[in-house]
């Protein structure tokens, strides 16, 4: 399963995509301990697999949760390395921006 | 030489009338549904107020989303252009330029001579405007002024968890129901409004020193959270704040004026 | 006089099999659907419907979801008692008190879809009071990928309140009302709820008819969505659930937006697209029953288990007329 959580304003849509199937068969999850604003967690999903979500809480506050890494100085593009995707070892993780 | 700014907003206009490039009136009117006679309703009691004839101001200038309706401004500058122009007037130091409105907030990056570098707008949504605080302390039947006095007595951290001001509005009312104490309440609103006012800023990146204008200024429990929200920066709140599109358009009259 | 109605305010539903032989009923199992605006109860009895409620969500979701329950269950006489399995979904799911289990409201819905529409559904898009959501899922209704937003009230339920209240429209009447209209307008200029009140009003003060306010806000409403729904693309079939499916202003412009016609229910159909979320709930409470009982045969050494769902009995429910 893939999940996408984001969030849309006046300059478009933003997402954060989880692949679930990479995501599960990975141990790792550091992408708990890598976000400063603990917007990951490990849950069991509705077909019992422990992936990583982001939180229920989080999940309204992206926008502003998201900006402190993602927004500095105008952001990055795609070359920009958020600590997020940066330490997922599966390759599950991606952002929109 | 005497010229005039208008700045015609969703909620309010605000105009203000320079003398040879120094304030004599500023006035500020309901925008209501016809702006060109609410723009031409302000222009009037400005110049009542400064004691002139309107038929002697010699140029205009008009900003904000209204602007194009006033056919008889000569200038028509941007929101930014004119925040721009009025906070480097004001504050010739600033870096980061930072206005909330009723219905928008802006954040404008200035480089050396007050020029713009960069800006971001929260547009169409009203959870980062000022709108937000409004609609939140008529739920609280508190005025603007009282809803943003308490905040500052709050002693506890509340979290909103509604983002947009439609959910937040029953979200208060729960609260309310809960009998949280007012003030924690009005603290989380103005903590979740500076929330989303931080990420337009945090577009441009934050660089000292940080000026704050518009109508939101005036809420020192807003400044307050804002502050937090970007980590602390001290924010330094523009004179007149609720002027500044305003100022800043007159100015730019002012500069055309002598320009041409 | 109209100052005291509540235009916002939808009718509650209930349905019960009928001709139920309640000595038939066991083996209950419940889905509670407890969503930020509506909550819903669905029982199926050995997998098949036997029961829904659909009522609006109270300051409290426990209170919510016990009423839900009874809405459905007091009819035929069952009480809590009589289910095997609950499963609660829905924004307040953590707070049914008595669900063996909570399921996220994007695997019931698209599993609930499958069962309603059949499947052939592989996008559906979940149209709730708070939230929009669109789902891919398999011909099982297993969830393949999934995109939601942030909340925010435009293009939800709880902004159609808002809208109906604003214009003094009943809001079972928007749909159909935003089609009295000569022409299509432009959509409202402000998704956003709170600015779209006040575009509304000064639309009204132009002149503008309430249908063509209504035609232009439904279009907005669309707009959003479809926006929503091109970035995961569309796979056919396409289904349309939450309080929001029943709107036709707003599902019609959807389809002319993105060029697709979503399956629609025949017309003599029980089912309900509010339901899909508690239809989906009761299915997995069905399932996980089953498992149960049957990790318990096992370990007991019987064999006795309960039958699956009996999709004999969904189509007598719902004749598939394929397509639409």
């Amino acid at each position: 399963m893939i999940a996408n959580y984001g969030y849309e304003d006046g300059s478009g849509f933003y997402y954060i995509t989880i692949d679930g199937d990479l995501c599960a068969v990975c141990s790792h999850r550091r992408c708990v301990e890598a976000c400063p604003q603990g917007v990951y967690a490990i849950e069991m999903d509705d077909y019992d697999e422990f992936v990583a979500v982001v939180t229920e809480a989080a999940r309204k506050r992206l926008r502003e949760l998201c900006s402190p890494c993602k927004g500095q100085n105008g952001g990055g593009g795609p070359q920009h390395r958020l600590p997020c995707t940066s330490a997922c070892p599966a390759g599950a993780l991606r952002h929109s921006w | 030489m005497l010229v005039a700014g208008i700045d015609v907003g969703a909620k309010n206009v605000h105009a203000v009338l320079l003398r040879d490039g120094v304030p004599i009136a500023r006035v500020v009117v309901a925008s209501g549904f016809d702006h060109e006679g609410s723009a031409g309703r302000g222009l009037d009691e400005a110049a009542a107020l400064a004691g002139v004839r309107k038929e002697d101001i010699d140029r205009v200038a008009a900003t904000g989303a209204g602007r194009k309706a006033l056919v008889f401004a000569a200038d028509q500058p941007t929101e930014i252009a004119a925040d721009a122009r009025g906070a480097f007037a004001l504050f010739p130091p600033a870096r980061t330029v930072i206005d909330v409105g009723a219905d928008e907030a802006r954040a404008i990056r200035l480089g050396p001579g007050g020029k713009v570098v960069d800006f971001a707008i929260n547009e169409k949504c009203a959870a980062g405007a000022g709108a937000f605080v409004e609609a939140m302390s008529r739920a609280l039947e508190m005025s603007l002024e009282e809803f943003a006095r308490v905040s500052l007595d709050s002693t506890e951290v509340i979290p909103m968890n509604a983002q947009c001001t439609v959910f937040a509005e029953s979200e208060v009312v729960s609260l309310i129901h809960a009998n949280t104490p007012p003030a924690d309440i009005a603290r989380a609103v103005h903590d979740a409004m500076a929330g989303r006012v931080s990420t337009v800023v945090r577009r441009i990146g934050i660089e000292d020193p940080v000026v704050l204008g518009g109508g939101t200024a005036l809420n020192a429990g807003f400044v307050k959270s804002l502050s937090c929200a970007l980590g602390g920066v001290a924010i330094q709140v523009l004179g007149e704040a609720p002027y500044l599109g305003a100022h800043g358009a007159a100015l730019i009259a002012w500069d055309a004026a002598q320009g041409a | 006089m109209d100052g005291q109605r509540e235009f916002w305010r939808w009718s509650e539903r209930s349905w019960q099999a009928p001709d139920l032989d309640r000595q038939a009923v066991t083996a209950v199992t419940a889905g509670i659907d407890v969503g930020s605006v509506s909550s819903q109860a669905v029982l199926l009895a050995g997998g098949r419907l036997v029961s829904f409620f659909s009522t609006r969500t109270g300051s409290s979701s426990p209170d919510s979801a016990v009423r839900a329950f009874k809405g459905a269950g007091e009819p035929l006489g069952i009480t809590l008692d009589d289910v095997s399995y609950t499963v609660g979904t829905g924004y307040g799911r953590v707070n049914v008190p008595f669900a063996d289990r909570t399921i996220t409201e994007i695997a019931c819905h698209a599993r609930g879809a499958n069962f309603m529409a059949g499947p052939a559904v592989r996008t559906i898009l979940d149209m709730g009071g708070q939230d929009c959501k669109v789902i891919r899922c398999d011909e099982r209704g297993k969830v393949l990928n999934f995109i939601m937003n942030d909340k925010c009230a435009a293009g939800t339920g709880r902004g159609m309140e808002v809208i109906a209240d604003v214009l003094s429209v009943p809001i079972e009447e928007i749909g159909r009302r935003s089609f009295e209209i000569d022409d299509e307008p432009p959509p409202v200029s402000n998704v956003c709820t709170v600015f779209a009140k006040s575009e509304a009003t000064s639309l009204l003060r132009a002149g503008w008819s309430v249908e063509r306010v209504l035609a232009a806000y439904c279009a907005a409403m669309a707009q959003r969505v479809a926006g929503l729904i091109e970035r995961m693309g569309v796979e056919r079939e396409f289904f349309i659930t939450g309080g929001i499916g029943k709107n036709v202003g707003v599902t019609r412009r959807i389809e002319r937006l993105i060029g697709v016609e979503a399956l629609r229910l025949p017309e003599d159909s029980v089912f309900d697209p509010q339901i899909a979320g508690a239809l989906g709930a009761a299915l997995f409470a069905h399932s996980l029953h089953r498992k149960r009982e049957k990790e318990r045969g096992v370990a007991a050494g019987a064999g006795a288990v309960m039958p699956p769902v009996d999709t004999a009995a969904r189509k007598d429910l719902w004749p598939p007329a394929a397509g639409r």
